[in-house]
């Protein structure tokens, strides 16, 4: 049988945990810091490379990706040497997909060009409105023009851009959805990012929803209305979902994130960044320490970010392969693990439409896409 | 010993915060029983739940002793009967112990309905009345009118009526005073063979059963061997005292008294209220009259939340058995809520005492489900069921008629309240007997049938009347009508702890409220669900949980993963709290709500 992390690709994950404002529905590993020593920055990054690299001799490396944080606020010469480290530890496929993410203000643009010339191949822009005063609300320091003239920057500088909407905002109706989603197609872009707002413990949405003062979050039904609205107008646009909230032409899907759907291996660098590596037949977790001066110190002190490690068992390898794979439009292969015993419930959920069992193939079907919780909920 | 002349018996009739407690703290301090430093309020409820609720629920006594103005000195014998419904048996049989009433009356609330009817059984027992007029310390204070309306409505001399502010002590004196001239002193011969009536009892850890005795004729000693005449056990007698109201030994309780017994006895059960107590050699011939057996008369189930408690509940329920004899309870399997027990209780109040020492003192949480009553279910073949589980209802097709217990209820209530009492009792399938006015309050006497009034009535009531209305009632006989199982189907399946039996007529209504009421209470499904009342195969209400429409993270990426696996292991554990009926998952909470008396 052929391991998952064969079959999923490999990639190096990069968190850079900074920020210039914290976003109040933001619930990520993210800090905002007026002095930052980018010089010892770099040399804790390639440290952790070099380190994570030497468990994992022998793989092709897929996919490079900075999330954060804003890892463009990185100085675009860090980025670089990432790049450089890595091609050093790991062979790269031909087609590597580099990504960065990053915030569509004008000052992050004009670093574009450094980046691409670092390496980076992709860009991915938190967009998340078209509407000024939502971006307002939403505690985006960008504004709609902005944003319009950096994904045109970043569609000429990079190979591949793509872009991040919220949506299911304060006082959004289904009309305003759906005209601002048909704008943002009509930009034409390869590949969108249309994640419904969530409410999460310990942000600032999360303390004013406590109080009761976060007002005009739509109903369930509004929900679900609007998730049913983003399918039609980005399937109509060539754009069909690939995976829960990524929608992309075929070929232009995030092979980055594919890897963490189709459980292959990644190794993550940076405060907070996780990883899932296979070493001797064991499939391993790992964390790194969250702060990032706890994280610098240790990475300085000890020669490791790491603060976790520990071995996934089969059962949890099995939950993980279901809760992550069937986020993807093209299911999982069941032959992977012996999933004889949740035949019974899978099933209960065919009979309801839910999912869909053809061969060794289970799919989620587009009416069980937005129960996707509810359906882990009897499988896992 | 004392002599005949020098003791009084008394108990003191009261509605519920009218002050009795209040009051009896008063007698017990002025006369120096308790010394003023171990006084704590409501010294003679001593059961948390009773001091909590001001209720009653075992007779309690204190031995008086009072140097009155005579200059005499009297041992006053005060029995503090609990005044709930619930508990009318045994009312009865503390009043029978005793010689006369102090009837109190808040000055300024008026007579209410528990008055009535605990005056009334005093009135029956010969009782002496003196009326006190309490709480006279209020400005809202009202003595002229109050009496008045003991006199129209009670029928009884109030001219005399003592002025009491039990809160301040004025009138206590005059109390004492009263209860020494103007209630008749017991009778009773000493040479007779021992006649002794069990007034109530109770476990105690250290002593084993405590037997609460007046004694009528002869004497009681220390060794003595004693008969109990219902059942003709021999006990030999340990111990013998009083209560002032700790217990004090003595050596000889003589007639007219009123004292403790303890003869290692191992359950209250064996013991019943208003048994007579004899010698074992030449002992009375007859016994008193008026003994009964206790009979239960309201029944529900009761089910651990965590079934894992289910060996703790019995061993609770044991416990609580040994000193309780009227309840009763056999063990019970419900698809819905696994292992339990059907009990059988005096009354609602009993029910919810019962459960509530069982939640507080064991540390179980409890689903009840819906109260029932005991139907007589006639079948073609001739034979009889007494139905006290809706679940147990037989096939209809072999059912002749079904019979339920009637109550006849008094109700008082201030006359603005009047039309929404008549209504109220109208919907319940009730028929008015009696319906007069004292002043500007209202009685009303209706022939009702107790499955109604078991369900929320009394909540209803209160609600109706802001909490003006005071409730009474007593068992009358059964009766025929048309009563039928309702049935509750979730996705189709029945649910069988939430079934009941209900009137033709008001099935529609009962079947209704529950299905709306279910509706908010499951939580959506992945598929729609049609919840249902029915009759036999005939649905009588249906409303439709509608399928959930969106549930799924929006992000999950690398660092994602742990986290959500994480959360599904917790949502797993979750489920184990719900109720599977087939493909729906039910909480706890939801059954506990639907069968929640009081919404």
């Amino acid at each position: 049988m052929t391991e998952n992390w064969q079959r999923g690709g490999f990639g190096l994950y990069v968190h850079w945990p900074f920020c210039e404002a914290k976003c109040p529905y933001c619930d990520f590993n993210s800090y905002v810091s007026q002095s930052i020593d980018h010089d010892r920055w770099k040399a804790a990054y390639l440290s952790e490379l070099n380190r994570v690299g030497s468990e994992t001799p022998d793989r092709v490396l897929t996919s490079i990706f900075f999330g954060g944080g804003t890892p463009s606020l990185m100085e675009p010469s860090v980025v670089e040497e990432i790049i450089k480290t890595a091609g050093k530890l790991w062979p790269f496929t031909n087609d590597i997909e580099i990504t960065i993410e990053a915030n569509p203000s004008s000052v992050e643009a004009e670093r574009f060009k450094g980046f691409q010339a670092g390496g980076v191949n992709r860009v991915s822009l938190g967009v998340q409105a078209l509407n000024d005063t939502d971006l307002k609300a939403l505690g985006r320091l960008h504004s709609v023009k902005e944003a319009r003239e950096a994904i045109e920057i970043a569609q000429n500088t990079f190979e591949r851009a793509s872009f991040d909407l919220i949506y299911a905002r304060q006082n959004q109706t289904l009309s305003q959805w759906e005209s601002e989603l048909s704008e943002a197609v009509a930009i034409g872009t390869d590949h969108l990012s249309l994640y419904q707002l969530t409410i999460e413990q310990g942000t600032a949405f999360g303390d004013r929803h406590k109080r009761g003062m976060l007002r005009g979050l739509p109903s369930e039904d509004l929900g679900a209305d609007m998730y049913f609205a983003t399918q039609d107008i980005c399937e109509a646009a060539g754009l069909p979902a690939y995976e829960t909230s990524n929608h992309a032409r075929t070929g232009e899907e995030s092979r980055h994130n594919q890897i963490y759907w189709r459980s292959g291996d990644y190794v993550g660098i940076g405060p907070g960044a996780h990883g899932r590596v296979t070493l001797n037949q064991m499939r391993l977790s790992t964390e790194s320490f969250l702060a990032p001066g706890e994280w610098l110190k240790s990475v300085e002190d000890l020669n490791s970010g790491e603060s976790e490690r520990d071995p996934l068992d089969l059962g949890d390898q099995k939950d993980e392969f279901l809760l992550m794979g069937l986020r993807m439009s093209e299911g999982v292969d069941l032959s992977v693990f012996d999933f004889s015993d949740k035949y019974n419930e899978i099933n209960n959920l065919s009979e309801l439409g839910l999912v869909d069992k053809k061969d060794d193939t289970l799919r989620v079907t587009p009416q069980g896409r937005p129960l996707l919780n509810s359906i882990l909920a009897r499988l896992v | 010993m004392t002599d005949l002349s020098h003791i009084r018996n008394f108990s003191i009739v009261a509605h519920i915060d009218h002050g009795k407690s209040t009051l009896a703290d008063r007698l017990i301090q002025d006369t120096n029983t308790v010394a003023d430093r171990d006084m704590k309020a409501q010294l003679l409820d001593s059961m948390d739940i009773e001091r909590e609720r001001g209720i009653t629920i075992k007779a309690n006594t204190v031995r008086i002793e009072y140097k009155a103005d005579d200059g005499e000195d009297y041992v006053l014998n005060l029995i503090d009967t609990p005044g709930h419904v619930d508990f009318a048996y045994e009312v009865s049989r503390s009043m029978r112990a005793v010689e006369g009433s102090l009837l109190v009356v808040d000055s300024t609330q008026g007579v209410e309905a528990q008055t009535l009817a605990n005056v009334y059984q005093a009135i029956d027992a010969d009782h002496e009345i003196v009326p006190v007029l309490n709480k006279i310390d209020l400005p809202a204070s009202e003595c002229d009118r109050v009496a008045e309306q003991i006199e129209d409505v009670i029928g009884i001399d109030a001219t005399d009526a003592i002025q009491v502010s039990a809160k301040t002590g004025v009138g206590i004196h005059e109390t004492l005073e009263a209860i020494v001239t103007k209630l008749p002193a017991p009778e009773g011969n000493r040479d007779a063979p021992l006649k002794a009536m069990l007034v109530d009892s109770w476990y105690d850890p250290y002593l084993g059963v405590v037997v609460l005795v007046r004694v009528i004729d002869g004497e009681m000693r220390v060794k003595d061997r004693v008969k109990f005449m219902s059942n003709g056990t021999i006990h030999q007698i340990d111990r013998l005292g009083v209560f002032r109201p700790d217990m004090e030994n003595i050596d000889v309780l003589g007639p007219g008294e009123i004292g403790f017994i303890t003869a290692s006895i191992k359950q209250v059960r064996d013991t019943r209220v208003g048994d007579t107590i004899t010698s074992e050699k030449k002992g009375a011939e007859e016994a008193l009259d008026g003994f009964k057996p206790s009979q239960p008369v309201v029944f529900c189930g009761l089910f651990p939340v965590d079934s894992a408690q289910f060996e703790d509940l019995r061993d609770a329920i044991d416990k609580l058995a040994l000193n309780d004899a009227s309840f009763s309870f056999e063990m019970e399997t419900s698809a819905a809520l696994g292992f339990g027990f059907r009990c059988g209780f005096l009354g609602l109040l009993h029910l919810e005492v019962i459960r509530d020492r069982i939640e507080r003192e064991y540390d179980i949480e409890l689903i009840t489900t819906a109260p029932s009553v005991i139907y007589h279910v006639y079948m073609r073949d001739g034979t009889k069921i007494d139905l006290h589980n809706p679940a147990d209802m037989p096939d209809v097709t072999h059912v002749d008629h079904i019979e339920e217990p009637r109550i006849k209820a008094t109700i008082l209530v201030p006359d603005d309240y009047l039309g929404d009492v008549l209504k109220l009792c109208q919907e319940r399938r009730g028929v008015q007997l009696d319906l007069t006015y004292a002043g500007s309050r209202a009685m009303t006497v209706y022939d009702l049938p107790l499955n109604e009034v078991v369900f929320d009535f009394y909540d209803r009531l209160k609600s109706v009347t802001k909490g003006y209305a005071s409730f009474d009632y007593q068992l009358t006989g059964y009766q025929t009508d048309n009563l039928v199982k309702m049935s509750v189907l979730v996705n189709e399946e029945p649910v069988d702890a939430l079934s009941m039996m209900v009137h033709r007529d008001r099935a529609e209504m009962r079947g209704r409220a529950m299905v709306e009421k279910l509706k908010d209470l499951i939580p959506r499904h992945m598929f729609k669900i049609p919840i249902q009342a029915a009759i036999g195969g005939k649905v009588i209400a249906r409303e439709t949980l509608s399928a959930l429409r969106k549930d799924v993270t929006a992000k999950c990426y690398g660092g994602d993963a742990t986290r959500k696996r994480k959360l599904l292991d917790k949502q797993k554990a979750g489920k184990k709290k719900m109720r599977q009926f087939g493909k729906v998952d039910i909480p706890q909470e939801a059954f506990i709500s639907a069968l929640k008396m009081d919404s």
